[in-house]
């Protein structure tokens, strides 16, 4: 049901708004002080900028329980969205503060910019509740997501990372627009649940809605970064600068799945392959991305293969088409935004001092920096979905599902999965505990900024795993009324 | 009146060069242009259902639009990228960018 306009439907939009209004300011202060350049102090202020986002949304903007389409029915403001939304924020301050010291990016204003703008087009790309909203926030996040991967000047590998992400990207997203043009041709709406009830009602030819789907798919899929459309997530992930890699790999993800239900609210009804097909491609990205992070040296490469696996147990409670289902997957996200965020962070002050991707350099490093290496082991524990911590839950909420909905053989799969991934990142954890320092190798100090971040995240991290109902719960809710 | 399902066929044809051009080319120019081909697909689409389904009302066009804006954007983008790769390797071809490989 689309209201007519009232002006208090824009309180529902006061957190993109408030990145805006930060945006702007972070554009002036950079040019009117200079010295904040030097500093770092503008990865902090843009860090609270959008903290303040986050809070005026949780204050003043959370959803209420009538699902209406607001803006002529371009957005529709639910719980599912304000939870993305809010995760997207945190994980936009995260990146913030991790950027505050890094080489190449931590003097740029319009780095900044260019990542709330990113925050920005995620959070319309949950909202959105129209095939001409979806396309442009999608476009918003992906071009500023381009010039973010290829942003640090003076280095080779990033200008590379950016233009393979920009190249794939732009591809994909072609090819998204084309189902989507197609959609419209057939059903002459724009708007997702008047195509809803179009394609119920077989407006649109099963050849046709064949197509639409494997176009549709392609683009989502270079979201999530899910098999086969994850050729270039390796090489963007150990390109890119590392903070905007950890963005990319969490917020990006997790809005790829928030797009992927609301497009499967529309199509699935009608086409019985789609979900066969999606187990499929999750099986393959859950295999593909374990047996490949087995092989590799450098850990951001590592991370890269990890999170295609991770799409892929993610994946697995999509295809159960069930609130449980969308819970878990809720819940799962929530996990993993805050765990990949933290594995990324130990990376990121690992190599400003060191200078180093490579997982045989971080021997010893149980001895240079014990906080660190806790912070690792945290980080990497939670991932492999070691219980009490945050990531077996997630693993836990979507076994249960798929279970639930009778798909033994995929939980199995997951399993097996899930036993490779304990392997590889237990060898991080043996390189970093159990081998011995380099000579004379000096030990790694952490910046306050970083050892705050780093703090919330770990905590994060134990707290979604030991007091996981409440977390549950709000997933559960969000989940309400999706299909 | 020049029925619709020529225009599908031609944008179809369009969309088919542009895909091949992706695949095929190269160079990454070439291939910023083949992009450009599909996204011309795509409108040319739009504009056909717009006239042809429904011309009172405005959403086909805005969609066309929007397609138009993001297609500059992109390609701005894109060039800016392909600029700062040549400057730093002196190639333009995608095949010969390859730092990163495992």
């Amino acid at each position: 049901m689309i209201t007519p306009y009232t002006p208090a439907d824009w309180l529902v939009l006061l957190p993109e708004i408030a990145l805006v209004v930060v945006a702007v300011v972070l554009a002036v202060l950079d040019v009117s002080y200079p010295q904040l350049r030097r500093t770092g102090g503008l990865g902090i202020y843009a860090g609270l900028g959008i903290a303040a986002a986050g809070v005026l949304g949780i204050v003043f903007a959370q959803p209420g329980s009538d699902r209406t389409l607001l803006f002529g029915g371009m957005l529709r403001a639910d719980l599912f969205a304000f939870v993305f939304r809010m995760l997207v924020i945190f994980a936009g301050v995260m990146t913030a503060l991790l950027s505050s010291g890094v080489r190449g990016v931590s003097r740029h204003g319009e780095y900044f910019i260019l990542l709330i703008g990113a925050c920005l087009g995620m959070n319309l790309m949950a909202l959105s509740a129209d095939i001409i909203m979806l396309y442009l926030a999608l476009e918003t996040t992906s071009i500023a997501g381009y010039v973010l991967a290829g942003f640090a000047h003076g280095d080779d590998r990033t200008a590379e990372a950016g233009l393979k992400y920009f190249l794939f990207g732009a591809a994909t997203s072609g090819l998204l627009v084309y189902g989507l043009s197609l959609l419209y041709g057939f059903t002459g709406e724009t708007s997702l649940a008047a195509i809803a009830a179009a394609v119920r009602d077989g407006q649109v030819p099963p050849a046709a809605l064949l197509v639409i789907n494997m176009l549709l798919l392609a683009g989502i899929g270079f979201k999530l970064a899910a098999v086969p459309f994850h050729f270039w997530a390796p090489d963007v992930y150990e390109g890119a600068p590392t903070p905007v890699t950890a963005f990319i790999s969490t917020a990006s993800k997790a809005v790829g799945f928030a797009v992927l239900f609301r497009i499967m609210s529309v199509t699935v009804p009608a086409s019985a392959y789609l979900l066969p097909l999606l187990a499929a491609i999750s099986v393959l990205s859950m295999t593909l991305g374990n047996l490949a992070a087995l092989a590799q040296r450098n850990i951001k490469r590592m991370l890269a293969y990890s999170s295609i696996a991770h799409a892929g147990y993610v994946l697995m409670a999509v295809v159960t088409v069930s609130d449980l289902g969308t819970a878990a997957v809720v819940f799962y996200l929530l996990t993993y935004v805050v765990t990949n965020l933290a594995a990324f962070a130990v990376v990121i002050i690992f190599a400003r001092v060191s200078g180093s991707d490579e997982i045989a350099d971080y021997a010893g490093l149980s001895r240079r920096s014990p906080y660190l290496a806790l912070a690792m082991l945290v980080a990497f524990l939670s991932l492999a979905g070691v219980p009490p911590l945050a990531g077996f839950f997630g693993k836990m909420f979507v076994f249960a599902a798929v279970v639930k909905a009778g798909l033994i053989w995929l939980a199995i799969v997951g399993v097996l999965n899930a036993i490779i991934g304990i392997y590889y990142y237990l060898i991080v954890l043996k390189v970093v505990f159990v081998f011995p320092a380099p000579e004379g190798a000096a030990s790694i100090d952490v910046p306050r900024v970083y050892s705050f971040a780093l703090a919330v995240l770990c905590i994060g991290i134990v707290l979604l795993g030991t007091v996981a109902g409440p977390w549950f719960d709000l997933a559960l809710q969000s989940a309400q009324g999706i299909y | 009146m020049v029925p619709l399902s020529w225009y599908l066929v031609l944008a179809a044809l369009l969309f088919s060069i542009g895909i091949y051009g992706v695949l095929a080319r190269a160079n990454a120019i070439g291939i910023l242009m083949a992009l450009e081909l599909m996204l011309n697909a795509v409108i040319l689409n739009l504009v056909a259902f717009w006239r042809y389904r429904g011309p009172t009302q405005v959403s086909g066009q805005m969609f066309a639009i929007i397609v138009f804006a993001v297609a500059a954007a992109e390609a701005a983008v894109g060039l800016a990228l392909i600029i700062s790769i040549y400057r730093r390797r002196g190639t333009v071809v995608a095949e010969e960018v390859s730092l990163l490989k495992w």
